[in-house]
């Protein structure tokens, strides 16, 4: 079975103006999503409790909400979990003794309503340390940028480069906004499948730019265009084969894999929906735009061999 | 194909049959197990098993085996979680008191695989229920109780050379020695030196006043070994607790991680391993009203305003004759039906004390009990973190005899005098301890997330085995076998390195899984590609593997940098994440680029002619 029986001939870059237009839209929408909705941070992030509860029959939240209020949880958020049995408690940071008479009193108001209720994961973060874990992730990001620069650099020219790392800004911003859109959980696991999106996506863009510099230098008498489209052509069935063989498993994740790495399955999936997305047109476009050339990419040391003949 | 050697070939199939075996003991999976060590610290017999078999066979309560371990610790395996539950209660009932038991799986691999060292790999925290606690060291109240021993120290060597001062007082990280004249400026100057010669004394800002800064250098030692200190003390709390497999580590610069596998109750892990219980031994100062230096809030020069049970205001000297830090041995021992902590102390501590107690005969001493917490109050809409250290006179009695290292505390209740003896033997904390970060996963949830994490990885794993039979035939047969490969390989480091899997670890597998073939992909596609072309099968299937090198190693080395940067900067799961996910890169660059090619040199390599591929 074949994805393409022929070896495809479509002129992505001609109309690259029209994908420069979605992509910047899909940028400010997302920009714009983060600063007017906000991310829904985790506790990871923003310190606080969380109480998972199970239940042997699904409970009325609202009961459970008026019970804790009771209780004097007033500022408790109560969600269902996965299934209707499974509620998730959560409360603002408290630390040390504090963080364990929550738990007690989460448990006792609760049990008002259903005594068999059972307490299955608490977890408490403390602000401080949310706040560093927030940090931590912010610079793991930041240094996996830059260190992913760093190599682009100096594997390909700088055109590549550049058009390869704003492919691969691209593509956490848009998780980021599609997080910040659909309220998600934006907690640590979200953070690692943002980096594990960068690693990926930038995956796809050098098997393109591997390509395109060696028909470069093959493809002497093609504009620098259509040497980009036969390489994002010939590397296309890849390209979308590599995203569908990820998606079968990540996909797998999110049915199945519960709802503790259901924000990191989607966080990835659509990490690498987009990420395909911008290895085809905002990578390769961008260096086509920055004006890449045969010339850029001829080897120096053939010349020197060249001089070196009688 | 003739370009690949033999030599490869055998290497793929040595470090497959190596990783098979490394991985084996995975295979078998644990059961629920009890762990019982004494608390005298002596080690179990197999003398002792056929008491223990008599007792659970007694009650009817099955078990699987028992055995003695290297460490002499006793391990009962049973068939499921009820059983092994019952046989806890019923041994904690028995034997009241004699023995540690926790709670904890065992592999049912076979002896022999233990025996050669190969063990399954260790479940994280989420994966088989427990305490996941990140504790903060407050390094600064070492480094403060540091400044109080050197003030004490240095009134002592002042008044062993006679000099004559005022007062010595610490103020913020200085020691201030104020001297009653600009005479004894000189003499004060040679006594500080050579009581410590490291220290390096200024003239202060006012004359007659002399100041005593502490060194990068000593604040840095300080701040090291208060977390060392720390790490010990919880260390034998943990172990006092009877947990199997406890982890204590240091994160960061004042960091500790503590992971309780199996425990359930955090409640009271929480208040046995954080709390800082320590105490002080003072003089009382009968010179001075406590109640008048209540009134004025000031207290007299040279002593601190303490308070009573009761409330009522006693004045202490400044000077400490002892702390909780040179205590040996605390026991609870009631003396004469009243409750009593039996303490002894150190050396240097002893002498003091003797010191001390010859020196003030039937004046009052004071025992000042020193617990630290931390708490978030709300103040102006903002959330701030106030520390809280409760100091409180427990006893204040009169010196009717001289005693050195060894005597006894009264004036706390039964239960307090439990409690603190327990403490104070598991070892002071050099520095109050606070936690930031409390993670509890009950031990139904962490089997549910196993179960979740592995049906995924299957169904995942299954629907990429069909689409790859289906879309590359024999070729695709091949990616898989290197697939599984792959997993098993994986699975081989993980065990070696004693890695624990987590949740995120998990999901790290299936990302590997997805990940993995795509180097089959980018080769396979150049293969295709290259019979497009025209090329002879063999010849495609040796320029698709040249060709499609240099891809296979730039994309992956782009992930792998990502990797390393989560487990530079990720913390507990996201680490277990990172680790998966950087050494399935690495496998699966191996098992791509040196297994499919070596796999497929067995199919095809062989033959005479090969008209066409499967693929």
């Amino acid at each position: 079975m074949e994805l393409f029986k022929r070896t495809p001939t479509i002129r992505f870059l001609e109309k690259r103006r029209y994908w420069y237009a979605v992509s910047v839209l899909v940028i400010a929408a997302s920009l714009a999503a983060v600063a007017i909705r906000g991310l829904n941070f985790g506790i990871d992030f923003t310190g606080g409790v969380v109480i998972e509860v199970h239940f042997p029959e699904a409970p009325d939240l609202e009961r459970l909400r008026g019970a804790l209020s009771a209780g004097g949880l007033g500022d408790a958020i109560v969600q269902s979990f996965g299934t209707a049995q499974d509620v998730l408690v959560r409360l603002p940071p408290a630390e040390g003794e504090a963080a364990r008479e929550v738990t007690e009193h989460v448990r006792a108001a609760l049990a008002t309503v259903e005594p068999r209720a059972e307490i299955r994961r608490t977890e408490s973060v403390g602000p401080q340390a949310g706040r560093e874990l927030a940090e931590k992730g912010a610079t793991a990001l930041l240094m996996a940028l830059l260190f992913i620069a760093i190599y682009v650099i100096m594997r390909f020219q700088w055109k590549f480069a550049v058009g390869a790392i704003v492919a691969v800004l691209h593509d956490p911003i848009v998780v980021i906004g599609m997080f910040a859109i659909t309220g998600m959980t934006f907690d640590l696991s979200v953070m690692a499948a943002i980096l594990a999106v960068i690693g990926y996506s930038l995956n796809d863009t050098v098997v393109v730019f591997d390509r395109v510099r060696e028909r470069l230098v093959q493809m002497r008498k093609a504009t620098p265009r259509e040497v980009m489209d036969a390489a994002i052509n010939e590397t296309l069935s890849r390209t979308l084969l590599s995203s569908l063989t990820t998606s079968i498993v990540v996909v797998a994740l999110v049915a199945f894999g519960g709802e503790v790495l259901r924000p990191f399955g989607v966080a990835l999936l659509s990490g690498i929906v987009v990420g395909t997305f911008s290895s085809i047109y905002v990578a390769g476009a961008l260096a086509l735009d920055l004006g890449l050339s045969q010339r850029d990419l001829m080897p120096p040391e053939k010349r020197g061999e060249v001089d070196a003949l009688p | 194909m003739r370009h690949f050697p033999a030599w490869k070939s055998v290497m793929v199939l040595v470090v497959m049959l190596l990783a098979a075996l490394i991985a084996l003991p995975n295979v078998f999976g644990e059961s629920p197990a009890l762990q019982l060590s004494r608390r005298d610290r002596a080690a179990f017999t197999e003398a002792a098993i056929p008491e223990f078999g008599g007792l659970l066979g007694g009650a009817g309560i099955a078990f699987e085996s028992a055995a003695v371990d290297r460490d002499g610790r006793l391990l009962i395996r049973f068939a499921d979680v009820t059983q092994q539950l019952q046989a806890r209660d019923l041994i904690a009932r028995q034997y009241e008191g004699q023995f540690a038991i926790a709670t904890t799986f065992a592999s049912r691999a076979p002896a022999w695989l233990g025996a050669l060292g190969l063990e399954p790999m260790s479940l994280g925290l989420d994966l088989r229920g427990g305490i996941y606690l990140v504790y903060e060291v407050d390094v600064e109240g070492a480094v403060d109780q540091l400044l109080q021993v050197m003030e004490r120290d240095l009134r002592k060597a002042l008044r062993d050379a006679r000099v004559v001062y005022q007062d010595v007082e610490t103020v913020g990280r200085q020691i201030i020695v104020r001297l009653r004249d600009a005479g004894s400026r000189e003499p004060a100057l040679k006594a500080i030196r050579d009581f410590d010669p490291s220290v390096t004394p200024e003239d202060g800002a006012l004359p007659g006043e002399l100041r005593i800064a502490l060194g990068e250098d000593q604040v840095r030692q300080r701040q090291d070994f208060a977390i060392q200190q720390n790490i010990t003390a919880l260390n034998n709390r943990v172990n006092a607790l009877g947990v199997a497999e406890p982890i204590v580590q240091r994160q960061g610069l004042n960091r500790i991680v503590v992971q309780l596998p199996g425990i359930q109750d955090a409640s009271e892990v929480v208040r046995v391993l954080g709390k800082v219980a320590t105490l002080e031994f003072r003089l009382v100062d009968t010179t001075n009203s406590p109640v008048e230096a209540e009134r004025t809030g000031r207290a007299p020069l040279g002593t601190r305003l303490y308070r009573q049970r009761d409330g009522t205001p006693v004045l202490l000297k400044r000077d400490v004759i002892a702390t909780g830090e040179q205590l040996v041995d605390a026991s609870f021992a009631p003396s004469q039906g009243e409750p009593a902590v039996s303490v002894r102390l150190d050396s240097r501590g002893g002498d003091e004390m003797l010191k001390t107690t010859r020196e003030n005969l039937n004046r009052p001493m004071a025992v000042v009990f020193i617990e630290k917490e931390r708490e978030v109050v709300e103040r102006d809409g903002q959330k701030v973190v106030v520390d809280r250290s409760k100091e409180e006179v427990i006893s204040v009695a009169t010196i009717r005899g001289v005693f050195s290292n060894q005597f006894q505390i009264t004036g706390l209740t039964a239960l307090e005098g439990t409690e603190l003896a327990k403490l104070l033997r598991a070892g002071a904390l050099a520095a109050p301890l606070y936690i930031v970060e409390q993670r509890l996963v009950g031990a139904g949830l962490g089997k549910e997330n196993i179960d979740r994490g592995f049906k995924a990885l299957m169904i995942g794993m299954a629907g990429l085995f069909l689409f790859m039979a289906v879309y590359y035939r024999v070729f695709g047969l091949v990616a898989n076998a290197v697939l599984l490969a792959n997993v098993i390989l994986l699975t081989a480091l993980l065990s070696l390195f004693k890695a624990a899997l987590t949740l995120p670890g998990i999901a790290g597998i299936v990302l590997t899984v997805g990940m993995a073939v795509d180097a089959n992909v980018l080769i396979f596609e150049r293969i295709r590609e290259e019979l497009r072309n025209g090329s002879s099968p063999l010849a495609a299937i040796n320029a698709g593997f040249e060709r499609a090198f240099s891809a296979i190693v730039d994309a992956n080395v782009t992930t792998l940098i990502a990797g390393v940067m989560l487990f530079v900067f990720g913390t507990g799961p996201i680490k277990g994440f990172a680790v998966v996910l950087n050494l399935g890169i690495l496998t699966s660059m191996f098992t791509a680029l040196i297994g499919s090619r070596a796999l497929l040199h067995q199919i095809y390599g062989r033959r005479r002619r090969v008209e066409r591929l499967a693929i």
